[in-house]
């Protein structure tokens, strides 16, 4: 049973000062599942990404992400080991191109030193081709091929959002975790999205792990469901079984109006 | 006449390079060619020979090394957004590697030390004697070791405390060179009295070129100034092959997001301490140039004005622009050494007097800088990067108008 956890964090607390964003929270993820976190706003779901991500070190609590601990480490070294992510206000590298986006999170990828560099050995050379053609093909993948050479600010948004994700998939993570991605989408650009999702983990045989408000792509897409409010983990379960939970109800609608929708 | 044939010879070659091989369009190669020419055979003409013209070699060469010190500013404040106000640190360990290794001062550490290794001089002068170029390769060494140690503590901060950080790290080794004249009981560096005079040179590999001179005095020359160039040139390559390639995407991805960055795998604290290292390899081997032009090494030359006169070279030419940035700190050299003088006495006005504009040196500076960012923000050579993007953002913006 273990291996097939890509992900455990075992009884999470994230304390800030007086506030507790996250509240003894154990969540994992199946290898090659897609899975959901939602919740009302300010409910820890972000935080809880900073946690896994190691942007954050938490208070309590332990996370394995693929047979190997995970806190202590820095940033790019969790990256690096295969966790990629996208932010929920869009954090491209502004005047930097699409597919120089894209090549930045070949990074840990690159063998090429600084010699090399300078000198421009063929080595060197052949290695940036085929980043560079392998991010053009990641563009394609996510649908906005063509605009290697645009500056990333100048992308319309829903590209934005786009680039975003094949930067991710850039890393060539085994987790990739969502946050947000359809927000500002329209519902048809959503329903793309969800079948978008699908073919991330089917091709590529990635993990996701998405935190998502549009009910429409959560019930879409994930396979489990974990809700959290204030910061503590209030239900989980398939996207049925999470439907029908009256806490998730009393959390969304307020205690008076669960019983009107049930 | 043959400097005519020479210039003729360059122009031709250059220009004609750039317009057929490189394809560029022709009023470009040309200006391009007059550049490298006028590069190639500056210190022959009549004006830079003489000393109290308004362009006098001991300038023009005082501009080259300023402009490697700017090339090396640019790596770090241009290329990996990082505000570095304590950049004399380098030049300061580039400076005093001169003097350690060229001169008679380590005899104060140790009486009976004499090596000399490829060096012109004198047998008869105790102390440590080496070949210029292993100077070179010292200071730069001991520079690029100072800019990891120095970088190591005060890369984690960002912005603004970084900034304020490293202009205490510069403020801090002024003062522990100008005490150092008694480490426990050891002379390191002369206090403020300073180290000197320093050897002359030998010019090395050149020694084989004719007309090249074998032995170069302390001050410029014409031997004194292609060496200098010739190192700007070796920076200028390293600068642009390293932006374009992997460690140059991972500085521009901190610049305009660290922690975006550091998401998508580029280790923080290993990029920025490249960009240090880099930085101040430029700023070891200027300052080490440095002290063999002027012939002595003294602590007052490092002072926290060196570290925004740079800074000020970077911001106006053009940061992150290589030819921006030798054009702002060829600018900045001239007016300061010469072009505030010149211009004064063109006017008449005596140096003593009120209105001389040596005494408005930072008035002037002051004015220029805040014109600039009114009316030229990216400094007068933006990097081509950033007049893209401004110009894309022009469009997208004109067709979102053309939209609605």
């Amino acid at each position: 049973m273990a291996q097939d956890l890509l992900l455990d964090a075992r009884n999470i607390t994230m304390q800030f000062g007086g506030l507790k964003a996250i509240n003894d929270v154990t969540f994992t993820i199946p290898n090659q599942s897609i899975v959901a976190l939602i919740g009302p706003n300010g409910a820890g779901k972000t935080t809880f990404f900073n946690v896994l991500t190691g942007l954050y070190r938490p208070t309590e609590g332990s996370v394995t992400f693929d047979g190997n601990p995970v806190l202590k480490r820095p940033p790019h070294d969790i990256a690096s080991s295969g966790m990629a992510r996208t932010f929920q206000n869009i954090r491209l590298f502004g005047s930097m191109t699409a597919a120089e986006n894209v090549m930045v999170a070949m990074h840990p990828h690159l063998k090429s030193g600084v010699w090399s560099t300078i000198l421009r050995l063929p080595k060197q050379r052949a290695e940036e081709r085929e980043a560079r053609a392998t991010a053009k093909e990641l563009l394609e993948f996510v649908g906005i091929g063509g605009t290697d050479d645009e500056f990333a600010k100048n992308l319309p948004y829903g590209d934005q959002r786009r680039l975003e994700v094949a930067r991710a998939l850039a890393l060539r993570p085994k987790l990739l975790l969502l946050d947000e991605p359809t927000a500002g989408m329209n519902p048809q650009e959503s329903a793309a999205f969800t079948a978008f999702v699908h073919r991330v983990r089917d091709e590529r045989g990635i993990t996701i792990l998405l935190i998502e408000h549009d009910m429409k792509v959560v019930m879409g897409t994930a396979e489990h469901i974990t809700v959290l409010e204030y910061g503590a983990k209030i239900a989980e379960g398939t996207g049925a079984e999470i439907r029908t939970n009256q806490r998730v109800i009393e959390a969304y609608l307020g205690k008076g109006a669960a019983g009107g929708v049930a | 006449m043959l400097l005519s044939v020479i210039s003729l010879a360059i122009f031709v070659l250059v220009g004609g390079y750039m317009a057929a091989v490189r394809k560029v369009a022709p009023p470009k190669a040309a200006l391009v060619g007059v550049l490298a020419t006028l590069t190639a055979v500056l210190p022959h003409l009549g004006f830079v020979k003489s000393p109290t013209s308004f362009f006098p070699l001991f300038t023009v060469v005082l501009c080259a090394v300023y402009a490697l010190f700017a090339l090396g500013l640019n790596i770090v404040v241009g290329y990996a957004g990082l505000l570095d106000l304590g950049y004399v640190a380098f030049f300061l360990f580039g400076a005093y590697a001169g003097g350690w290794f060229m001169s008679d001062f380590l005899v104060n550490v140790n009486e009976d030390i004499s090596v000399r290794v490829l060096s012109p001089a004198s047998k008869l002068i105790p102390g440590v004697h080496l070949s210029f170029w292993m100077v070179f390769i010292i200071a730069g060494v001991i520079a690029a070791i100072a800019g990891v140690i120095i970088g190591a503590p005060t890369l984690r901060l960002k912005s603004d405390y970084l900034a304020l950080v490293t202009l205490g790290f510069g403020e801090l080794l002024y003062e522990v060179f100008r005490n150092g004249d008694d480490v426990f009981g050891i002379n390191l560096t002369n206090g403020t009295k300073g180290i000197g005079p320093l050897d002359n040179i030998g010019s090395g590999p050149l020694n084989y070129i004719p007309g090249f001179d074998k032995i170069l005095l302390v001050g410029a020359s014409p031997a004194k100034y292609y060496i200098i160039v010739g190192i700007c040139a070796l920076f200028v390559w390293v600068s642009l092959k390293l932006r374009s390639g992997k460690l140059g995407r991972a500085w521009m991805a901190i610049r305009e997001d660290e922690l975006a960055a550091s998401l998508m795998g580029v280790p923080l604290m290993k990029t920025k301490l490249w960009s240090y290292a880099i930085g101040a390899i430029a700023g070891g081997v200027g300052g080490a140039f440095y002290a063999t032009i002027v012939g002595t090494v003294n602590v007052d030359n490092f002072t926290f004005s060196f570290s925004i006169i740079i800074l000020c070279a970077v911001i106006l030419g053009g940061m992150g622009n290589v030819w921006g940035v030798i054009l702002g700190a060829v600018a900045i050299t001239w007016v300061n050494y010469t072009g505030l003088t010149w211009v004064g006495e063109k006017l008449g006005v005596k140096p003593s007097s009120f209105w001389s504009p040596k005494k408005w040196e930072f008035a002037l500076f002051g004015l220029v800088l805040v014109l600039m960012m009114l009316f030229r923000p990216d400094g007068f050579l933006p990097a081509a990067r950033a007049k893209q993007v401004k110009k894309a953002e022009a469009s997208t913006l004109a067709a979102q108008a053309g939209a609605a």
